[in-house]
């Protein structure tokens, strides 16, 4: 195990936002760089938090540990695995020079979730409290170490999937999980309409899963629980088991595995797990039980955004694709709220907007410290 | 908190009261406008029942429609507005106002949409929490969180205040369990939050509507997550001979890997007061019995029955009573359940509180409870959510002395300040409403309620929605001058640590 570094470098890292409220300042929150393709290219002075790392706290008996937001998700995801824990949404840990990388404050602040996800529980849902700088070098704790914590607003959730423009997070309070004693994996070769018929006809059914993905033709099925519990699940799914499966889900959950390795943009759907199938030629993995759809293909992007549409779903340029198209927020009250939520944490916009782009127009008055142009700043 | 004896006063003023009342009859059915004292009367409190005012006015809408007309009309006339569920709410989150417009929704009672291949519901805000399980049990499937009035209380209510109950150490709290909010703004007009996957664009508006009181929007609309009933739950009871060890049969079930459905604990108080109300045999010199729920598919809930049966065994744990039956479950959950009405039998007046703790620190924080319940000659009952930690004592008192009352108030403020102490918090799942606006003063410093306020002001600018609830302006924390007990700041070497 790579040895656990403990620094406090909060006092330096509030320092550098106090000085970036001068006129021009802006800064742009890095942990490893892992999820440096999201949103727009970074703009404004890196702040690097991988120098503010170690875990703060962990009680396996309370299910909760407090970490420093640059302390890298591996080393926490082994911490864990001594107790016999885990992270339960499953974070993605995009691979740097071939290895997992990430850290806990990138997981959080992009609010990414694996295969795990429908199941567990997305990133946000595990936060429990936060210790967090905004725009105005404020030191700030919501939240705490419990699941039951309704005193204030929800912020730590807020937090969650910001893309850190709101503001730094300095540490989380997060809820583990014990990982459970027994896993199988079990294969069928279905064409897309029947393996979406079995997806939609399990997750109706009390079973221990954790995972349900079809691609290339295959239907995956993850069980977990204890040993009986899979043992007897696995009688009423069927299939193959597959081998080194572990090494699979994460080739999945990291996007390291064969299909994300082709060239391509990778092009998202978030929708209703029973959503009807596309009938749009290209590449289609259906991860989450069909509730998170990725697209690789020469499909130009009306047809793709006609069938979110139709489906009542979300589609997002994820990987590889133009860094400049907007999230497709619909109604302008929200984009107005968008903009005044970013004043709110952060009036002067010494965090980079543009990680999270929000479709212009904007409110009068809120462009200043909301546009993504450091020109307009 | 301060509780209020005797009679409720009407403060309004009866003609602004009879203006409004005549121009709101323009836009609703005249009888969805309450205006006359007998009519208000019933609405003076939710089940926080120790503040009480006559509302200003209170309006029934019947439909989508007139909220909105009745919140247009607020907006343009500079009224504010309270929004009230079911009024089961138990920190005064709803509890009225003479300066404003109480807007009940109760009315807004249909289920919209069942859709069981997606295992969503799409509920209007009126809808009882129950009501959704009953409505898709045929389906297979239910609605997870349940807080204790989930027969009365109302989803609107529901996510306003973030409601658990007890299967929440499993399945989370209602902003776990939801996935689209449709509400009115304060201009009332209409947002959509979420999406109808899993997860939607942009901020999490979702987390932040969710437990915000009814300070930031109206909710006319949820759309909630079903899951499938489980094929086997079972209930186990187990006494310990002692607080400490029960809490390390916690610790240890959790420990083992299993996440129960249920987890819940009675003190000795408790266990006495219902038994003698309720006669079911219970262990007299237990000073804690644990309840515990599984459930799952049966090869699940077996394998973990054994094991949960092993590790409370290793803590002296005796009078094992299992429930497999849905029948006997109801049964041996009637202990636990009839907790409040047993209070009833034995004090003229209690006060239900709510607080969280780490678990680690459950033993510590109840033998506290019964030394400062000693130090008041007061009487405190433990029924509670062990499993998260969630503190519910019961404060025995009789309201018509008023040095019980006054004692009972100091009693409760110094359990929170405990709580905080031990890295817990003032509001696990009743909400701050009017209840605990001071003791959030020592919860968050002054630059953190300015945060809150900017947040609030985004939604709600001239701040008409839900005025002075569930968020203390930092100016009325400086004039209370009270301690500030933030988390991790007090040190508390004298604990013990197990």
């Amino acid at each position: 195990m790579s040895e656990m570094v403990d620094r406090d470098d909060s006092q330096q890292l509030v320092e550098r936002v106090e000085q970036a409220r001068e006129p021009g300042g802006r800064l742009t929150i890095i942990g490893q760089g892992s999820k440096h393709f999201m949103g727009c290219e970074p703009q404004g002075e890196s702040l690097d938090t991988t120098d503010h790392c170690g875990v703060i706290e962990y009680e396996p008996g309370d299910l909760v540990l407090t970490a420093r937001s640059g302390t890298p998700l591996v080393q926490i995801e082994q911490l864990l695995a001594q107790q016999g824990q885990c992270l339960g949404f499953e974070p993605p840990r995009f691979a740097l020079n071939g290895s997992a990388a990430g850290t806990l404050g990138g997981a959080i602040a992009s609010g990414l979730s694996g295969p795990r996800r429908p199941w567990a529980g997305a990133a946000r849902d595990f936060v429990l409290g936060m210790t967090m700088v905004n725009g105005e070098a404020q030191r700030l704790h919501f939240g705490g170490q419990l699941i039951k914590n309704v005193a204030g607003f929800d912020l730590p959730r807020l937090m969650a999937g910001s893309m850190g423009t709101f503001g730094l997070i300095l540490d989380i309070s997060i809820r583990v999980l014990p990982v459970r004693p027994a896993a199988v994996t079990l294969q069928h070769v279905l064409p897309a309409s029947e393996a979406l018929a079995k997806m939609i006809e399990w997750q109706r059914q009390p079973l221990p899963l954790s995972g349900l993905v079809y691609g290339q033709g295959v239907l995956s099925v993850r069980l977990s629980g204890t040993a009986e519990g899979v043992l007897s699940a696995r009688e009423i799914i069927g299939g193959d088991e597959l081998n080194d499966a572990a090494s699979w889900w994460d080739g999945l959950r990291d996007q390291t595995g064969a299909w994300f390795a082709e060239p391509g943009a990778v092009r998202r759907i978030s929708c209703a797990a029973a959503a009807e199938l596309p009938e749009i030629g290209g590449e289609w993995v259906l991860d989450w039980g069909g509730a998170q759809r990725w697209y690789r293909g020469d499909a130009p992007l009306a047809m793709l955004e006609a069938y979110a549409r139709k489906i009542d779903g979300q589609l997002s340029c994820f990987r590889g694709a133009d860094r400049k198209k907007p999230i497709p927020l619909a109604d302008p009250r929200l984009v107005e709220i968008h903009g005044q939520l970013k004043s709110a944490f952060d009036p002067h916009g010494v965090f980079d907007s543009g990680r999270l782009l929000v479709q212009p127009p904007l409110a009068a008055g809120l462009q200043s410290s909301f546009l993504s142009d450091p020109a307009a700043k | 908190m301060t509780i209020i004896t005797g009679a409720t006063v009407d403060r309004a003023d009866p003609q602004q009261r009879q203006k409004l009342a005549a121009e709101l009859r323009e836009l609703l059915p005249s009888h969805c406008v309450l205006d006359q004292l007998e009519q208000l009367k019933p609405f003076e409190c939710d089940a926080l029942t120790a503040i009480r005012e006559i509302p200003l006015l209170v309006v029934l809408p019947e439909n989508r429609d007139q909220v909105q007309a009745v919140m247009r009309y607020a907006y343009q006339n500079s009224v504010s507005l309270i929004p009230r569920g079911a009024g089961t709410g138990l920190s005064g989150g709803a509890s009225p106002s003479t300066d404003a417009v109480l807007l009940v929704l109760t009315k807004l009672n249909d289920i919209l949409e069942i859709d069981a291949d997606n295992r969503i519901a799409i509920v209007e805000p009126g809808v009882r929490n129950l009501a959704i399980s009953e409505a898709v049990a045929g389906h297979g499937l239910f609605y997870a969180p349940d807080p204790s009035s989930q027969v009365a209380s109302s989803i609107g209510g529901n996510v306003a205040e973030n409601s658990g109950g007890v299967h929440c150490v499993k399945y989370g709290l209602t902003t776990h369990n939801i996935r689209r909010l449709r509400y009115f703004d304060h201009t009332g007009e209409l947002v959509t939050l979420g999406a109808s996957g899993l997860d939607a664009p942009g901020y999490d508006l979702m987390a932040l509507m969710t437990g915000s009181e009814g300070m930031l929007g109206v909710v006319v609309e949820v759309t909630v997550n079903l899951l499938p009933l489980p094929e086997s739950v079972v209930l186990l009871q187990a006494a310990f001979p002692d607080m400490e060890q029960a809490g390390l049969g916690v610790m240890n079930i959790i420990a083992a890997g299993i996440i129960p459905a249920g987890l819940e604990m009675m003190d000795q108080t408790a266990i006495e007061v219902v038994e003698n109300y309720i006669h079911m045999d219970l262990p007299l010199d237990a000073e804690a019995i644990l309840l515990i729920e599984l459930d799952g598919t049966e090869a699940e809930v077996e394998s973990q029955l054994g094991s949960v049966k092993a590790e409370i065994g290793k803590f002296g744990a005796y009078d094992l009573r299992l429930a497999r039956s849905a029948e006997d479950r109801i049964k041996l959950w009637s202990g636990r359940k009839s907790a409040f009405p047993a209070m009833g039998q034995v004090t003229t007046d209690f006060y239900i509180m709510d607080a969280t703790v780490p678990r680690r620190h459950l033993p510590y924080a109840l033998r506290r409870i019964v030394e400062l319940s000693d130090q008041y000659s007061l009487r405190v009952a433990n029924v509670f959510h062990a499993g998260d930690g969630n503190l519910h004592p019961l404060v025995l008192y009789d309201a018509s002395d008023p040095g019980q009352v006054e004692r009972t108030e100091k009693l409760a403020d110094d359990i929170l300040t405990l709580c905080l102490s031990l890295g817990g918090t003032i509001s696990g799942e009743h909400g701050i409403g009017q209840e605990k606006l001071d003791k959030s003063c020592d919860q968050f410093s002054t630059v953190e309620l300015e945060q809150f306020e900017r947040v609030k002001r985004v939604f709600d600018p001239l701040g008409r929605l839900n005025p002075g609830k569930a968020i203390p302006t930092p100016h009325r924390c400086a004039e209370l001058g009270g301690l500030h007990v933030h988390q991790g700041k007090v040190p508390f070497p004298e604990l013990e640590r197990f």
